[in-house]
C-alpha cells in the first residue's frame, strides 16, 4: 500500500522536518552523512569479530575463550619474560662481579639497589618493615648496629644462611634462659639488669646494687657480651653499651630477656632466592645503613 | 490493506521509529510521519580550476608548509658530542626533544603546553581578524586536499571533464587515468608518513634504512597509518572532515563576532541578480538591478560545494577561491571587482541602510588575544632563558623517618636525584644547610679534601643516589628545616631544594 508523502519544511530555517511534533515543537531533519551510518555498522561488525576472537561472553562457570586463545595471564607472562630478557645483560654482569666490584660501578650499583629494593619488599618487609625500620625483636637495618656484622660479606652470609635457621652454615648462639632454667636467682637477675643499663649510661634505681650486678655479669654474661658489654658479632651477642636496644631498654624487658632467654630467627634464603637476587639484596640492605658510621 | 495479528501490530508500533529511520515501510498500514531520509549520501564535488590572487596565495602557502614538513628533519644542528645533530628531533627512547638550540626533558613538558596555548590563542586572533584563515589556507586537511585536487585535475581534467567521465561508462582510458591518480595519491600519502617518522630518528640514517628495508617495524607501521589517513582524508573524505569531523567550525562560530572579516557575498551590490544585458536595461530605467549575473562560478570553484551567496555557513572554509572566480567574471564583463570579498554582514546591512561602514581590526577582542599571546610568549621565553642546567630533587625516607645510631646520633635517609643537562660529565658537591653540625654521606659516592660529598653525573643524564644525613651535634628538634645545596665544581652553579630533618 502506497503511503502519502507530505514533506514539511520549517519556515524559519528552511529545513525539512521529520514530522514529529511534541507540544507544538517540530523536529528538524538535518540528515547525517551516509558514511557515518556505515561507520556505525562497521563498529558493530568489529565488535562481533572481537567477541569471536577474544574472551568476551561470561557463562555460568566459565567464559568464551575466543578463537585467538589470548589470555591476560599469558600476556603478563610474556611481558615478564621480555623484562627478564631486557635485564639479562645486567643480571649476567651482576652474577659475574663481586659485591665490591658492583658497589664501585655506579650503573651496576643502581641496578642492584633497584632489584634489591623490589626483592626486599617481596621477602624481607614482613619482618623488617617496608623501609627496613624493623620492630621489637626484628633489627632495624638502617642503623649502624649489626648483630652479625654490617660489612657486605657479613650481610650476604646472614641473608644466605640466616641465624638460628635450618641451615648448617647459619649463625648460631642464643641467649640462655637464666631464670627459667634456674641458673640465676630473681634478685641476681635484677642486679645484673641494673648493671647492664649502667653500661650504656642509662639511669639505675637508687637501691640498685651495681657491684653485685657486675659480679653476676662477669660470671655469666661477659663470655659472650664482652667484659665491657661491647658484644661479639661471631655469636650474635648484642653490644650492651650502645644506644640501640633490639627489644627495649627498660629494666622489665631486660629482666624478661634474662629470665626467658632470647633468640630471634632469620631464615635461610639459600636455594630460595638465586645468587643474583641475594647479591642485589645485600647491596640494597648495605646501602640502607651498612657499616657506615658518621 | 492486509490484516495482521494484533501481536505483530504492537511490535510494529513499538519499533516504528527504528524502522522509519533505517528501512522503507514494509508495513504501510502503520501511520508514518517520516518521509525524508535521515541519512544523506555524500554529494560528489568537482571543484573547477581558478586563477587569481587568493589562489596564488594558497599555492605559496602550500609550497611553504609542505616544504617545511618534508624537509625540516634534514636540517642539521651541531650540538657537539653526546647529542644528536638533527635540528628538530623527538628522541622517544631517551626522552629528549631537540629544537635547534633548545633541549627539552620530559619533566619540562609544560613548554609543549605553552606552545599549544600559544597556538590556540593565535588561532583565536586569526579568527577575530579574518574568520577561518586557518581553515582556508593553513590547515593540513586543506593543504593536502588542495594538493590531491591538483593531482586529480592534472590527470583527469577540469570540472566538466571529470563530471562527464564519472557519468560515462568506465573505459580503459578513464580507468587507467583513475589508476594513475590513485597511485600518485598513494605516493604522496606514503611520503607524508615517511616524513613523519623522520622527526623521531636521525633522518638521513632512517631514509637509508627505509630504502634498504632495514628500519624498525614501528617506522613502517607509522608510515602505513599515515599513508592510510592521508589517502583517505585528502582523497575521499575531503570536505566531510571539515563539515562533520572537525570541532573547530563549531568553536569558531561561538568565538567570532560581528567585526571579524569573512568571505562575504556583498548582497547589497549583487541583488537582484540578472543577466548582464537585462540588468543593464533595468539600471537605465532606474529600476533595482544587481551586479551578480548568476553565472554560478563561485559555486563551481568551491571545494566544499557551498553557495557563498547564501551567506556565512558552517561548511564554508573561507579559502577565498570564490572571490577569485567572481573577480575574474567581473573583469570580463567590465564591472568592478570585489562582489565577493573579505567583508562583514554588519557592513552589508549598513550599506543597504545607507549607514557608514565600520571596520575595526583593532578592538578589545583582538587586543586581548594579542596581549595574551605576548604575555604567554614572554613567560615562556623568560623561563627558557632562566632555566638551569642542573636540577636537584630530594625525597625523604618515609619509613623510618629517622634512625638512632649506636652512639646516640640521629640519621635521616634521603633519595636524591641530580640531573645534569650539560652535554659533558660534571662533578657536584652536595652539602646541607640548617643543622649546626651535619655530616652528608652519599652511599657509594666519594668525598673531596674538604670532606664534602661528591656526585658525578654523566652527560645529559640523571643520577639517583641514597644520601644519609647525620646530625652529629644531636641537637635537632623533631623537625628541622634542611636545605640541600648542589654545587657544580666546574663553574660554581648552584641548585637548591628544601626538605626536613626528622628526630624523635
Amino acid at each position: 500500500m502506497a503511503h502519502e508523502t507530505h514533506e514539511q519544511v520549517d519556515a524559519v530555517t528552511g529545513v525539512t522536518t521529520t514530522g514529529h511534533t511534541w507540544d507544538d515543537i517540530q523536529e528538524l531533519n538535518n540528515p547525517l552523512p551516509r558514511w557515518w551510518l556505515w561507520t556505525f555498522y562497521l563498529t558493530i561488525f568489529w565488535s562481533v569479530l572481537y567477541a569471536i576472537a577474544y574472551p568476551a561472553i561470561p557463562m555460568v562457570s566459565t567464559y568464551t575463550k575466543g578463537v585467538l586463545g589470548w589470555q591476560s595471564r599469558e600476556a603478563v607472562e610474556v611481558d615478564l619474560a621480555a623484562l627478564k630478557e631486557q635485564r639479562s645483560g645486567m643480571t649476567a654482569k651482576l652474577a659475574a662481579s663481586s659485591l665490591d666490584e658492583i658497589k664501585q660501578d655506579p650503573e651496576m650499583f643502581a641496578f642492584a639497589r633497584a632489584q634489591g629494593k623490589a626483592s626486599f619488599g617481596d621477602n624481607c618487609a614482613p619482618c623488617h618493615g617496608a623501609g627496613g625500620a624493623g620492630a621489637k625483636g626484628y633489627p632495624n637495618l638502617n642503623d649502624d648496629d649489626w648483630l652479625w656484622g654490617g660489612s657486605l660479606a657479613q650481610i650476604e652470609h646472614t641473608i644466605r644462611y640466616g641465624a638460628r635457621s635450618t641451615s648448617d652454615q647459619g649463625h648460631s648462639g642464643t641467649m640462655p634462659a637464666f631464670g627459667r632454667d634456674g641458673m640465676l636467682k630473681r634478685e641476681e637477675i635484677s642486679h645484673v639488669a641494673d648493671y647492664v643499663r649502667s653500661l650504656s649510661g642509662l639511669p639505675t634505681d637508687k637501691t640498685a646494687d651495681l657491684n653485685a650486678g657486675a659480679k653476676v655479669y662477669a660470671d655469666n654474661c661477659a663470655a659472650c657480651h664482652g667484659d665491657k658489654g661491647q658484644g661479639m658479632q661471631e655469636l650474635g651477642a648484642p653490644n650492651l653499651s650502645d644506644k640501640i636496644w633490639l627489644f627495649g631498654a627498660d629494666k622489665a624487658t631486660i629482666m624478661e630477656g634474662l629470665h626467658n632467654g632470647r633468640g630471634g630467627v632469620m631464615p635461610t634464603w639459600h636455594g630460595r632466592l638465586d645468587d643474583t637476587t641475594i647479591k642485589a639484596l645485600t647491596l640494597y640492605v648495605h646501602s640502607l645503613g651498612g657499616d657506615q658510621r658518621p | 490493506m492486509p490484516s495482521y495479528p494484533s501481536v505483530i501490530n504492537i511490535l510494529v508500533i513499538a519499533t516504528d521509529s527504528m524502522a522509519d529511520a533505517l528501512l522503507p515501510h514494509p508495513l504501510g498500514a502503520v501511520a508514518s510521519d517520516v518521509d525524508a531520509p535521515l541519512y544523506a549520501p555524500r554529494k560528489q564535488i568537482y571543484p573547477q580550476a581558478v586563477k587569481g590572487r587568493y589562489r596564488t596565495i594558497k599555492w605559496v602557502v602550500l609550497a611553504i608548509t609542505l616544504g617545511i614538513y618534508y624537509f625540516l628533519p634534514f636540517i642539521r644542528w651541531d650540538r657537539g658530542p653526546n647529542a644528536p645533530d638533527q635540528a628538530i628531533l623527538v628522541d622517544l627512547a631517551n626522552g629528549r626533544f631537540y629544537f635547534f638550540f633548545i633541549e627539552i626533558w620530559p619533566q619540562e613538558v609544560y613548554y609543549i603546553t605553552g606552545l599549544l596555548v600559544l597556538a590556540a590563542l593565535t588561532l583565536f586572533l586569526m579568527n577575530a581578524v579574518a574568520g577561518r584563515v586557518w581553515c582556508g589556507y593553513l590547515c593540513p586537511q586543506t593543504v593536502w586536499t588542495d594538493l590531491f585536487y591538483a593531482v586529480e585535475r592534472w590527470i583527469e581534467g577540469d570540472r566538466r571533464e571529470r563530471m562527464r567521465k564519472d557519468q560515462q561508462k568506465l573505459t580503459l582510458k578513464t580507468a587507467s587515468q583513475k589508476g594513475l591518480k590513485h597511485f600518485i595519491w598513494l605516493m604522496i600519502a606514503w611520503w607524508t608518513g615517511g616524513a613523519w617518522v623522520l622527526y623521531f630518528a636521525d633522518a638521513p640514517t632512517l631514509v637509508y634504512e627505509l630504502a634498504t628495508l632495514q628500519a624498525s617495524v614501528v617506522a613502517y607501521v607509522w608510515i602505513g597509518i599515515l599513508t592510510f589517513t592521508t589517502y583517505t582524508l585528502a582523497g575521499f573524505m575531503r570536505e566531510q572532515v571539515c563539515t562533520y569531523m572537525c570541532p573547530w567550525p563549531r568553536i569558531q562560530a561561538a568565538l567570532t563576532d560581528e567585526y571579524a572579516l569573512n568571505v562575504t557575498y556583498r548582497y547589497d551590490r549583487g541583488e537582484p541578480r540578472g543577466s548582464v544585458k537585462k540588468n543593464e536595461v533595468l539600471k537605465l530605467q532606474g529600476l533595482p538591478a544587481g551586479d551578480c549575473i548568476d553565472c554560478n562560478q563561485c559555486v563551481n570553484v568551491c571545494p566544499t560545494g557551498v553557495d557563498i551567496r547564501k551567506g556565512l555557513q558552517l561548511d564554508c572554509i573561507q579559502c577565498g577561491l570564490c572571490m577569485d572566480a567572481c573577480d575574474n567574471v567581473m573583469v570580463k564583463i567590465g564591472r568592478p571587482q570585489g562582489l565577493i570579498a573579505y567583508d562583514t554582514d554588519m557592513n552589508v546591512q549598513a550599506r543597504m541602510e545607507g549607514r557608514p561602514e565600520v571596520r575595526r581590526i583593532v578592538r578589545p577582542r583582538t587586543l586581548f588575544y594579542a596581549g595574551l599571546i605576548a604575555v604567554v610568549g614572554a613567560i615562556m621565553i623568560t623561563s627558557l632563558a632562566m632555566r638551569q642546567n642542573i636540577y636537584l630533587s630530594v625525597m625523604h625516607d618515609r619509613n623510618p623517618l629517622f634512625v638512632r645510631l649506636s652512639d646516640g646520633a640521629i640519621r635521616n635517609g634521603f633519595t636524591v636525584r641530580v640531573a645534569n643537562k650539560h652535554l659533558d660529565e660534571r662533578r657536584y658537591a652536595l652539602t646541607v644547610r640548617g643543622l649546626t653540625d651535619a655530616k652528608v654521606d652519599v652511599v657509594g659516592g666519594e668525598v673531596d679534601q674538604q670532606g664534602r660529598a661528591i656526585v658525578t653525573v654523566g652527560p645529559d643524564q640523571t643520577l639517583e643516589a641514597r644520601v644519609l644525613v647525620t646530625d652529629t651535634a644531636s641537637v635537632a628538634s623533631s623537625s628541622t628545616d634542611l636545605e640541600f645545596i648542589l654545587t657544580d665544581l666546574s663553574n660554581g652553579d648552584k641548585a637548591a631544594t628544601s626538605d626536613h630533618f626528622k628526630a624523635p
